[in-house]
């Protein structure tokens, strides 16, 4: 099974991971959320990863995204290892390298949109103006509206121009749909399906909703901690003809 | 075994959790809970010993002074109506030879019978024995003078007494009720090395003044509901052919004016103080009850929806209040306690009274428990009233999203000088302006106290500099028992070291203006003094005319006079001249109510040729000595003060006591600043904790989240630091007005090392807590917060 998550095409993968595991000491009850997962994972490609609540998917996406480390195992990013990095270490690879897009948006309320994306933008080497990123993702005329004057769908927008501003290695989404209606959550995937195929970049999005699925080059089923299966789309869905 | 109802055991949790905050809390509140009870204590402490002390020891209520009167008067002053008991006496003050001490020393002799007790101002022996039955060199020393020469029984002074040198024998030390507060006839302050009291047998000194069968002092004790007024008037009729000076009550005798003095002042800041801490703490129990129940309002929802009432939820939240107020206040009360006794020894060097200690009376910790549990729920109850109001369904949503509003600044167009975290700083500021407000004020506060602490000593500085540096330039003053012609400052110039005198004329009077009057007393000042100027508190020279008076603003505030005023003065000695003199100018002096004139002028007032009852010395330094001793053998000095020693010792005493007020106050602001800046950033940590996390993982380092974070509480304590100095100069021309007396005034006065001060130790508490705070942004959980609606 393992296998599978390396069959990909014959390029040097920008993430590996190699017999990763993770356990949580919840109380007195250990929790394996990952158990010996390999996975390599190659520049530009849209990857979607499916679980249900409880998979590990999320412990995945926040070890890729160098906000946990893993219990056992390796991870590099290039010739970053990641696995048993200082705090220090994990913060310079989040802020160079990785974009974030959260399921609850997570903007600062007391920001405009465009402050949002600026907050990103003034600590990274070579950003777009965050203008650009807000026109990216169709949000060019509602700059300077804070996010208690926008939609559910304009918010999520908004955070992944943020993510996207700093023109980032990776850009790993968490549930980017899960707080919002059908329109709106296609609406979202379209950006990112756009910054995917206009900025290259490598983007992973985890979800529980199988329908997302169609649209991604590759999709990584995950389930008790463990990776069990791959499949490629040899023909994306656009965002557009999704439907669930 | 009684079971915690669940709710309380919840209480007790979240205490456990909060402690953080509520230890700030606390602490505040035991600051002022301490404040209320030291000074409280302090202040019953003063009050018991001076009343039990005045009582048990009969402290007269009328005072006279006479020359010489004879004591066939005794009786009919025992007949005027209204008074209950006499004592006449002889007070004569002389210099003293203290063995090993170089410099000459005044001191007050005063008689008491040779049989039996003073019927008033009866003495407290101390250590040794009473006087025996007409002995004649025996004498009991004040215990301030004999502490401060270690003076035991049966030590030896010397004293030249009526031109002769006289062995004494100290055979006790006591203490009178007239002299709990030991100063000096020419000096302000008390300087118990070159003035004491000495109390002797009647006869012997009567032998030693040729005095027998008189008296040039006399004092009354009243009967319940005299006509205090009336006594006095009547006493200045009988002693006014004696030679008398006017007689007064017990509010103008300095001993009793310097305690009254101190009980005031412990009374006002036992109330100010206080309640500035107390009303931080309620502030602060505010603010984190309001950020508990926005945290809590699901579980308010789920209390509500099961069936708890609405009056029981808010009970619970008042609880922690309470609970808080009390371990506040039983730290407080332990602090206030312990200080007391602090402040009550340093009161017994000041003070000397039996029976001064310091009491934690039950009424003074009951007071200061219910004072801060008062305090904490007029800030509970907002935030309760906010519990009690949630309608169960409500509560259970989320609450929702902040509305923000672009800055004041940003609609006026600089919102691109602006950083986004800036702005976001700024906004938080904006969007709660109550908070900001009353966190600035708090802190602001506690930048006034520190700046209120260290005025004391500025304004002090400031009179000892106006009035003893700039005004005085002599080394030495030398009192004469007579006056003297003008050949006396050819003598004093003769004698070894003196290199300069000036001769001074010093009379008492009482200065009328219409129906307002003040006794006191005139200088006659030589034209273009050199060792006695006149000068006011800008440091300009007054010019005394050669016509007219020039009288301190003190003095002119009494009378409501004016520069152009005509001024009566009813001249107390020699022939006593009524003359009517106009005010000329007016001097802005931080102690006394003088009249001063030209010593011609005043010559032509009396219906005298020049006459001097003082002079000034400057001194060759080395020669001092020489000029000591010298000074101890003439028989026409009645008192010498060495200006210098006498401010240094006061100065030191003081600054030593000012050591420990400041040192306690240092603590008492530090802890308000840092209670209301930890906890700021402990409130802003959990409201901002999403988005601060949110700014983790979008890169931004643990400083920089941590400088974003604490952004809000520098602001905050910037501002405040600016407006605290201009509360506690405020604060202080309140104090001046407060605490002014008629014959001491502070001058409003506040160096820039106290604003240093003041604002740098605010800005180093501020920066303490905050980075306590910053610390735990380390704890920040990163991967919960994505899972989090806010």
């Amino acid at each position: 099974m393992n296998a599978e998550g390396r069959a990909a095409p014959a390029v040097a993968p920008v993430f590996r991971m190699r017999g990763v595991t993770k356990v949580y000491t919840m109380g007195e009850v250990e929790v394996r959320a990952l158990d010996g997962v390999d996975l390599d994972l190659y520049a530009g490609e849209f990857v979607v990863l499916l679980g249900a609540s409880g998979s590990g998917k999320s412990t995945l996406l926040n070890i890729l995204g160098g906000l946990d480390v893993p219990t056992g195992g390796d991870v590099w990013y290039l010739d970053h290892q990641l696995s048993g990095a200082e705090d220090e270490t994990l913060t310079r690879y989040r802020r160079e390298h990785v974009g974030f897009v959260f399921q609850f948006y997570n903007l600062i309320p007391s920001l405009t949109a465009a402050e949002n994306v600026a907050l990103v933008t003034d600590i990274a080497v070579q950003p777009m103006a965050p203008e650009a990123a807000l026109g990216v993702v169709g949000l060019g005329d509602r700059i300077n509206h804070f996010p208690a004057q926008l939609s559910g769908g304009e918010q999520q927008r908004v955070a992944i121009a943020r993510a996207i501003a700093k023109r980032p290695d990776v850009l790993l989404c968490d549930e980017p749909t899960g707080a919002l209606d059908f329109a709106t959550g296609k609406m979202v995937l379209e950006a990112l399906e756009r910054v995917n195929r206009e900025l290259g970049t490598t983007t992973v999005v985890i979800t529980h909703n199988a329908a997302i699925a169609r649209m991604a080059d590759r999709v990584i089923h995950i389930s008790s901690g463990r990776l069990v299966g791959v499949e490629s789309n040899a023909v994306k869905a656009a965002p557009g003809d999704l439907s669930w | 075994m009684v079971r915690l109802p669940a709710l309380d055991r919840k209480l007790l949790r979240d205490m456990w959790r909060m402690r953080g905050h509520l230890v700030a809390v606390a602490l505040v509140a035991a600051c002022g809970t301490a404040t209320f009870v030291t000074m409280r204590g302090a202040y019953e402490a003063l009050v018991h010993a001076r009343a039990d002390y005045y009582l048990r020891y009969r402290f007269a209520e009328v005072f006279a002074y006479a020359k010489r009167a004879p004591r066939t008067v005794v009786p009919r002053i025992a007949a005027i109506p209204g008074v209950a008991a006499v004592e006449d006496r002889i007070v004569h003050e002389v210099t003293v030879d203290v063995p090993g001490f170089g410099e000459p020393v005044t001191a007050r002799l005063v008689s008491v019978p040779d049989v039996g007790r003073p019927a008033l101002n009866d003495l407290h022996l101390r250590s040794g024995r009473y006087l025996a039955p007409r002995s004649t060199d025996e004498v009991l020393v004040g215990e301030s003078f004999a502490r401060a020469h270690r003076l035991k029984p049966g030590a030896r002074l010397a004293a030249v007494i009526n031109g002769r040198w006289q062995r004494l024998r100290v055979v006790g030390i006591a203490n009178s009720p007239e002299h709990v507060y030991v100063i000096g006839g020419a000096g302000i302050f008390p300087d118990d090395k070159r003035y004491g009291v000495l109390w002797m047998g009647r006869k012997a000194l009567e032998a030693a003044l040729d005095m027998e069968d008189g008296f040039n002092s006399v004092t009354l004790r009243l009967a319940p509901g005299a006509d205090e007024k009336g006594v006095i008037r009547r006493l200045d009729v009988l002693l006014a052919s004696y030679g008398a000076i006017g007689a007064h009550a017990r509010d103008e005798q300095i001993s009793h004016q310097m305690l009254d003095g101190e009980v005031q002042q412990d009374r006002v800041t036992g109330l100010v103080v206080p309640a500035i801490f107390l009303a931080v703490a309620a502030f602060l129990v505010h603010n984190v009850l309001m950020r508990l129940i926005v945290l809590q309002r699901a579980q308010i929802g789920v209390l509500k929806a099961f069936g708890y009432t609405d009056r029981a939820v808010a009970a619970h939240y008042l609880k922690l209040a309470i609970a808080t107020a009390l371990a506040g206040s039983a730290l407080g009360v332990a602090l206030g306690a312990w200080l007391g006794a602090g402040l009550a020894d340093v009161y017994q060097r000041f003070f000397h009274m039996p029976s001064l200690e310091f009491r934690l009376s039950i009424e003074n910790v009951l007071g200061a428990t219910a004072v801060c549990v008062a305090a904490a729920l007029s800030g509970a109850l907002p935030a309760a009233r906010r519990a009690l109001a949630l309608p169960p369904a409500e509560a259970m949503r989320p609450e929702p999203p902040p509305r923000f509003m672009p800055l004041v600044v940003e609609r006026l167009g600089y919102v691109q000088l602006l950083s986004p975290a800036t702005r976001m700083l700024l906004r938080n500021v904006e969007r709660r302006p109550l908070r900001a407000v009353l966190s600035v004020l708090a802190i602001a506060l506690a930048c006034a106290l520190l700046v209120v602490g260290r005025f004391g000593l500025d304004a002090l500085e400031e009179t000892v500099r106006v009035q003893f540096r700039e005004g005085r330039r002599d080394d030495v003053r030398v009192g004469f028992y007579e006056p003297r012609g003008p050949q006396v400052k050819n003598d004093l110039a003769a004698l070894p070291g003196v290199t300069y005198a000036e001769a001074f004329r010093v009379v008492p009077a009482r200065v009328r203006l219409g129906h307002r009057s003040k006794r006191t007393a005139v200088f006659g000042l030589p034209a273009a003094a050199e060792l006695h100027r006149v000068v006011d508190i800008r440091m300009h020279e007054i010019v005394v005319p050669p016509t007219g008076a020039v009288i301190s603003a003190g003095l002119a505030r009494v009378l409501a006079a004016r520069p152009g005023s005509v001024i009566t003065l009813e001249i107390l000695a020699g022939a006593r001249h009524v003359r009517e003199v106009p005010v000329a100018a007016i001097v802005e002096e931080p102690i006394g109510l003088y009249v001063y004139m030209d010593e011609r002028a005043l010559a032509r007032v009396l219906g005298e040729g020049l006459q001097y009852t003082d002079a000034y010395l400057r001194v060759d330094p080395r020669r001092l000595h020489e000029l000591y001793g010298e000074l101890k053998r003439l028989p026409t000095v009645a008192g010498v003060t060495l200006r210098e020693a006498t401010l240094r010792s006061f100065l030191d005493t003081i600054a030593e006591n000012f050591l420990i007020s400041t040192t306690i106050l240092i603590g008492f602001a530090c802890a308000l600043a840092a209670g209301v800046v930890y906890n700021g950033a402990r409130i802003a940590l959990s409201e901002h904790a999403a988005t601060l996390a949110t700014l983790r993982i979008l890169g931004l380092t643990r400083r920089e989240v941590s400088r974003i974070l604490l952004g809000e509480q520098a602001l905050l304590t910037a501002v405040a630091v600016p407006l605290g100095l201009v509360i506690g100069y405020g604060i202080c021309a309140w104090l001046v007005v407060l605490v002014a007396t008629e014959i001491y005034r502070l001058p409003l006065v506040v160096t820039a090392r106290t604003y240093l001060y003041a604002s740098g130790l605010v800005a180093a508490a501020a920066a303490a807590s905050g980075a306590v705070v910053a610390w735990r942004v380390r704890r920040l959980d990163l991967v919960a917060v994505l899972k989090i609606r806010e």
